[in-house]
């Protein structure tokens, strides 16, 4: 069966070269299921990448890893049906009103009709829209889109979440509301797999790792690795990492 | 497992009807362009500026101005000047034709049964230029008609098909092909870079759905509206241009649907390699409108391109079905018939889709 090794995400050596650029070189990662885990670096350093080719969005160019127990390489259909993933981007549809979008997601999952009914009524209900299931989502405040986008990638009920960048260009409060349904994700058992560059966010996660040039360069709880680099924050962590 | 394909395209058909202008233009473009082709551009030219310079001065060369006179193409002055003054009614653009009879016209018709004229035409338009000659050549026989002389032989020209050889039998099938065309690679293409522009496709893969399905999705509601348009081509050509229908219907949107998938793969293949819209418009402009309008044989013959021309448009789609859907509308062809044409245009598509599908899932990887 699955998750034999009892890691939501596990790596050993994982790469992705693009032509001469080694985009991510030697990724070893151990995810525990429940955790937050923070995958922090700058623009560039090798995140997406490597999140894309955990979702089954890339093919590794050699290395080995599992997702839910799953193999990247020859399991990812299983793979597809036990993470949601939602990206910077939102990924929401402008031109269709919220319960359009919802529809639809849950439909490219494979939803039953009374699976959707029930979900489409749960999600607006949380996210107090009830009311507004026929507006087009374009005319929705960023904060609403991003919490819908989220609800959309839940749908299936995924046992890990892979969030690229999820707060990029939100306000800092609906930065905190979303940082509180992370926790709640958790809550519930789920494992979560946030991509960020702001570095307060970092405090939330339960471990998070920093990638540099490709590499990951450090990888422990927040309040670890400022004790070991003796810094205040998570920001000045990054930044002695980064300038050595 | 529910069919994914169904969420995809009602999606697919929720955006469509949303987006009223090129909803507007996809229904509106084929009644418009029929209509533009069928009355804006005539090939037929009339009131032609012809100037006559008779020096004969005789009963016979009388007769032939009256000719020209009486034909509805030309429009006739008379001029008495000097010859070196021609040049200028073309440059002034107030003749398009000069006909010259020599003094000695009439004297030698009488002596040989023959004489000569001189017709000057201005070819800075050459396709006017032809029509022209065509014409002055057509009132000359009239004329010798008259006189009872009769050449060596006649030419008995026998029109088959379009015996009236009206200019809308030409253009329906070639906007018929434009048409299909232009809905099915360039709003396909279009459809698809869109949602990898803004991230959705990224949103759609990493769902358990298989690349095909997304395709089929998305493709069918632009099927649907090609055959909408075909349908308004036939429709309008039928009962307002009174072009003929000799062949099978049934046949001809089976070879029409054969054709709308070439087109198909061949906006698929455009979409797995352009990253945005503008590049995707772009190629699919280049390689649909163009060659369909110029390499397929709907305006330019193709043996009158040149040679390395002419082996470029064997693999112009358009070209093929042209010669399909004239063959059945016009001429009544069967399939056996247009087993060549059709082959090729289903060869052309199972090796576009292949080479897209293939791609499909190696860009969404980059």
């Amino acid at each position: 069966m699955k998750s034999t090794n009892g890691y939501a995400v596990q790596t050993e050596k994982l790469e992705k070269r693009f032509g001469n650029f080694h985009a991510v070189k030697n990724l070893d990662l151990k995810v525990e299921a429940g955790e937050i885990f923070g995958f922090l670096g700058a623009n560039g350093a090798g995140k997406t990448t490597a999140i894309r080719m955990l979702c089954g969005l890339l093919l590794p160019s050699a290395g080995k890893g599992t997702v839910a127990g799953f193999d990247i390489w020859r399991e990812n259909e299983k793979i597809k049906r036990r993470i949601g993933y939602m990206s910077q981007k939102f990924s929401l549809y402008n031109d269709l009103t919220l319960a359009e979008n919802i529809e639809f997601y849950g439909g490219v999952y494979g939803l039953t009709r009374e699976q959707l009914h029930a979900k489409r009524r749960q999600l607006l209900e949380e996210l107090g829209l009830s009311d507004q299931a026929d507006r087009l989502t374009r005319d929705m405040p960023l904060g609403f889109k991003q919490r819908l986008a989220l609800g959309c990638a839940l749908l299936h009920d995924p046992q890990i979440i892979f969030l690229d960048e999820p707060t990029g260009g939100v306000d800092p409060e609906a930065r905190r509301n979303f940082w509180d349904l992370i926790y709640r994700l958790a809550d519930t058992g789920k494992t979560v797999f946030v991509t960020t560059h702001y570095m307060d966010e970092a405090e939330y996660c339960n471990r998070v790792s920093i990638m540099y040039q490709g590499e990951i360069i450090a990888l422990d709880t927040p309040q670890a690795l400022k004790r070991e680099y003796k810094q205040a924050s998570m920001q000045d962590v990054f930044i002695h990492l980064v300038d050595r | 497992m529910k069919s994914r394909i169904i969420p995809i395209f009602k999606k697919e058909f929720i955006h469509i009807s949303r987006d009223f202008r090129t909803l507007m233009i996809v229904i509106a473009m084929p009644a418009a362009m029929l209509f533009l082709y069928g009355y804006a551009i005539n090939m037929e030219i009339q009131n032609i500026d012809l100037i006559v310079l008779d020096r004969d001065k005789s009963p016979e060369s009388a007769a032939l101005t009256r000719k020209f006179e009486g034909s509805k193409f030309f429009t006739v002055s008379q001029y008495n000047g000097p010859e070196s003054q021609l040049e200028t009614f073309f440059n002034d653009r107030r003749a398009r034709a000069i006909l010259i009879v020599s003094s000695d016209f009439s004297k030698n018709l009488q002596r040989q049964p023959r004489s000569d004229v001189q017709v000057l035409i201005d070819a800075s338009d050459p396709n006017a230029a032809q029509a022209i000659r065509n014409y002055t050549n057509a009132v000359f026989q009239s004329f010798n008609a008259d006189l009872g002389s009769r050449g060596v032989f006649e030419i008995e020209t026998a029109i088959w098909y379009n015996p009236a050889l009206k200019s809308a039998y030409f253009f329906v099938p070639g906007l018929a092909a434009l048409i299909l065309m232009m809905i099915s690679a360039l709003l396909t293409s279009i459809a698809i870079v869109r949602e990898k522009e803004t991230g959705t496709m990224e949103q759609i893969l990493v769902s358990p759905i298989r690349p095909i399905e997304i395709i089929i999705g998305k493709v069918i509601p632009y099927i649907l509206l090609a055959f909408i348009d075909l349908l308004i081509i036939l429709v309008i050509a039928h009962w307002v241009f009174d072009v003929p229908f000799v062949g099978n219907i049934g046949f001809l949107l089976a070879a029409s649907l054969v054709f709308i998938f070439t087109a198909l793969s061949l906006g698929l293949t455009i979409s797995t390699r352009a990253e945005t819209q503008q590049v995707a418009m772009m190629a699919a402009l280049l390689v649909t409108l163009l060659p369909t309008i110029m390499l397929s044989g709907f305006i330019f013959p193709l043996e009158s391109l040149p040679k390395i021309l002419q082996l470029l448009t064997y693999a112009v789609p358009a070209r093929y079905y042209l010669v399909a859907i004239r063959g059945i509308m016009l001429k009544g062809n069967t399939l056996m018939q247009l087993l060549p044409q059709i082959s090729v245009l289903a060869a052309m598509s199972i090796f576009l889709i292949i080479v897209s599908a293939k791609k499909f899932k190696t860009t969404l990887e980059s």
